[in-house]
């Protein structure tokens, strides 16, 4: 994720790179951002209508990436989607020197895109031929099929530029994206192939789970895993192509990755995570496509991925599943509770010596806030705070700098709290090889974890003695039986 | 690697490729042309909970991958109840290793285990209500019905090893290959798995156990395949699982053999 931040800031400023590209962009003077009031409401009302065009289009191609995305996330695959769209630009520039020859425009946006639909699926037939051939990995094979595809199509663009009489002023638009004016023709196809691909990513649901979560499973079920893989590639180059006009080659890999990544953080359910990165993705479209028919002379393609961008940071710090917050105050929750079972425990183990020592059973009785200090490593001011809040529980009735008094509720907290760690305790003991992972020693109930039988059994176990409610593991003392 | 091929072993019991579950005849499989597994012949009876035992690297799992064609055979054919495997492909279960998938996956244990029903519900078709009736009833079989609406990540490791073993009860075949399905799980877990096996065979139905304990291969296996690259030995637990064939299957590592011999006084 920091490298795609990274790669998000990079280009957000193409400027420096664009005489690289031999670019003729329009960036005349400093004043390249100008805004006025009458401009924006403009925009926002979509009063214009290729205004509209443009914006509805990019909302519909963030949906359709923002579903489609989320499987490429979920394969593992990101870094695929790169070497697709960059492996789009030499077909760009092929499409247009046929359609040249031929005695078109050459800009005929229908046959450009298809262009860099056949040599983006090109890109894709050669990382698969690079990984099933030879022992050279993934990245390495994603990575020389991108930079030679692209610098191939940098090549061919800067040849165009320079034949006379070819108007191919506006193809590097399609590097870092432009809402350039579209004409209604060119908005039904974008809207088509978005839709189609959105359809296929919700028809294909339970195909493409089972291939993201376990191809080899899949393969045993008689699934076509490689026609799956391919379907889902199929899918991510149709939509790589119809963002490479607003979005641009560079930046589409962010439209793809940024909507499923920040939905991850909201929900743990796939179908969940589907249509809320679907609708991250349109919402970006939509603010990025507008501000981009604001400020005209940015990138549309950086501007749309910025918006992404804020959306990303928003859900990775609020997301409800995932967030930054959430887990914070997550900890912050689980820390509080094992003080406080601490507390609880140690305060039962105090009133157990009392009652051992004085020869009677146990009951709740003042307990000494020196004897809780020995008991564990606590610093005086953080047993202090844990009492405080069990008090404003009503965990503990009243107390004093020199004793502590549970309430009812404390007792029987305490007694259950000793219960429960004493057999994790002996649990532990008898299986001393596993390590059960993701256990809540204090859990509420820890028959629920273990089993009932097993608790029984553990209760068994465990040693009782005449003067303690609950059995000790560690118990020197016999039984009364 | 140059361990000295040994001259072919007497092929103990060879049955009728029609009617053995799972006959394999002259397998080699080799990951960039080195030998993983030479010229193994198996021949294995329906009905029998089979281990697939031997050291790190004799090709275990590599041999169930290549019975289930997750791998390119070098040469050798496989066959299930006298057909291919492509034939048969509807009755046969596999379950992988833990370790082979992401946890941390957006999905529930109920819908890993519904994963196991697609092939039923076919193409395009969503999962509906009684699909996951029947997966939530393999949960209960593995005993964490209570867990289906969890999510994989924050399950235990022996969790997760049973919502794959549900996912291969719901699939419901006659033969299951299993990949170290007792690897690192807990002592619940294993007891609900060996349950689950022992029903499975009382079923009539055959498991291939990749197993890796020397110490419960007699307990839970009536059938053992000794493997170190080649088949060492393979027939009925008792007549197999002696010291001097775990000898050959292990060569001179001490420490497994002493293991071993424990487990045959314990056993024996």
């Amino acid at each position: 994720m920091t490298s795609m931040l990274l790669k998000v800031l990079f280009v957000s400023f193409p400027f420096f790179l664009q005489p690289i590209l031999g670019s003729a962009s329009d960036h005349s003077g400093t004043s390249f951002i100008h805004f006025n009031f009458k401009d924006f409401l403009e925009v926002i009302s979509l009063a214009n209508y290729n205004t509209r065009l443009v914006i509805l289009s990019t909302s519909i191609l963030g949906i359709a990436s923002g579903s489609i995305g989320s499987f490429l996330l979920l394969r593992k695959r990101s870094l695929i989607g790169d070497a697709i769209s960059h492996a789009c630009l030499p077909g760009i520039g092929i499409a247009f020197l046929i359609m040249t020859a031929l005695g078109n425009t050459g800009k005929f946006l229908p046959g450009l895109l298809l262009g860099a639909s056949i040599s983006g699926f090109v890109g894709v037939l050669v990382v698969m031929a690079i990984r099933n051939t030879t022992k050279l990995k993934d990245d390495a094979a994603m990575g020389i099929v991108l930079s030679i595809f692209f610098g191939l199509g940098v090549a061919l663009l800067r040849i165009i530029t320079e034949i006379p009489g070819a108007s191919a002023a506006g193809l590097e638009s399609f590097i870092y994206g432009k809402t350039a004016s579209i004409v209604l023709y060119d908005f039904w196809l974008i809207s088509l192939v978005a839709i189609l691909v959105t359809v296929a990513s919700f028809i294909l649901l339970k195909e493409w789970t089972l291939l993201c979560f376990d191809s080899g499973y899949a393969a045993t079920q008689g699934w076509p895993v490689y026609a799956l893989d391919l379907s889902l590639l199929v899918g991510i180059t149709l939509v790589t192509v119809i963002g490479l006009q607003s979005v641009g080659l560079i930046l589409i890999i962010a439209f793809l990755i940024i909507p499923p990544s920040a939905a991850r953080f909201w929900t743990e359910n796939l179908k969940k995570m589907l249509i809320i990165s679907s609708v991250l993705g349109g919402l970006s479209g939509w603010v990025g496509a507008t501000m981009s028919a604001l400020f005209q002379n940015l990138p549309a393609g950086a501007v749309i991925v910025l918006v992404a961008t804020t959306i990303f940071i928003f859900s990775m710090l609020f997301g409800t599943s995932r967030g930054l917050l959430i887990r914070f105050i997550k900890h912050t929750k689980l820390n509080r509770k094992i003080g406080r079972d601490h507390l609880m425990h140690s305060s039962y183990e105090v009133l157990e010596e009392m009652a051992m020592h004085e020869n009677r059973m146990i009951n709740n009785q003042k307990i000494k806030r020196s004897r809780l200090l020995q008991r564990r490593s606590w610093m005086d001011t953080e047993l202090k705070s844990l009492i405080h809040t069990s008090k404003k529980n009503g965990l503990i009735e009243r107390y004093t700098d020199e004793y502590i008094l549970l309430g009812e509720a404390g007792f029987a907290e305490a007694a259950r709290t000793t219960r429960n760690h004493r057999l994790w305790e002996m649990y532990l003991i008898e299986y001393a090889e596993v390590a059960p992972t993701n256990v809540d020693r204090g859990a509420d109930l820890v028959e629920h974890v273990l089993g009932a039988d097993i608790v029984r059994m553990l209760e068994s176990k465990m040693k009782t003695s005449p003067y303690m409610y609950i059995p000790n593991p560690h118990s020197e003392s016999e039984g009364l039986s | 690697m140059t361990a000295a091929v040994p001259a072919p072993l007497p092929k103990s019991k060879i049955l009728n490729p029609q009617s053995a579950a799972l006959h394999i005849q002259d397998l080699t499989v080799a990951y960039h042309s080195k030998p993983v597994l030479w010229d193994v012949d198996l021949s294995i009876p329906e009905a029998k909970l089979v281990g697939i035992v031997g050291p790190n690297g004799a090709g275990k799992s590599t041999l169930i991958k290549a019975c289930l064609n997750l791998l390119p055979k070098t040469s050798g054919a496989v066959q299930v109840f006298g057909k291919s495997y492509e034939e048969q492909r509807s009755m046969i279960g596999y379950v992988p290793q833990r370790e082979s998938v992401d946890w941390d996956f957006p999905v529930s244990a109920l819908e890993v285990v519904a994963m196991g029903l697609y092939g039923k519900i076919g193409w395009f078709r969503s999962v509906k209500s009684r699909h996951k009736k029947l997966a939530k009833e393999a949960l209960d079989r593995v005993g964490i019905a209570d867990l289906a609406d969890r999510q994989i990540s924050q399950l235990s490791g022996g969790q997760q090893q049973r919502v794959f073993l549900a996912r291969a009860l719901a699939q419901d075949t006659r033969v299951y290959f299993m990949d170290e399905p007792f690897a690192a799980v807990d002592a619940a877990t294993e007891r609900a798995i060996i349950e689950l096996l022992k029903e499975f065979k009382s079923l009539g139905k055959t498991c291939f156990v990749v197993h890796h304990d020397l110490a419960t291969v007699s307990q839970y296996f009536d059938w053992t395949v000794l493997l170190n690259m080649r088949i060492v030995k393979s027939g009925p637990t008792e007549e197999v699982f002696t010291r001097e064939n775990l000898s050959k299957t292990y060569g001179g590592k001490l420490t497994i053999l002493e293991e071993a011999s424990n487990a045959l006084r314990i056993t024996h």
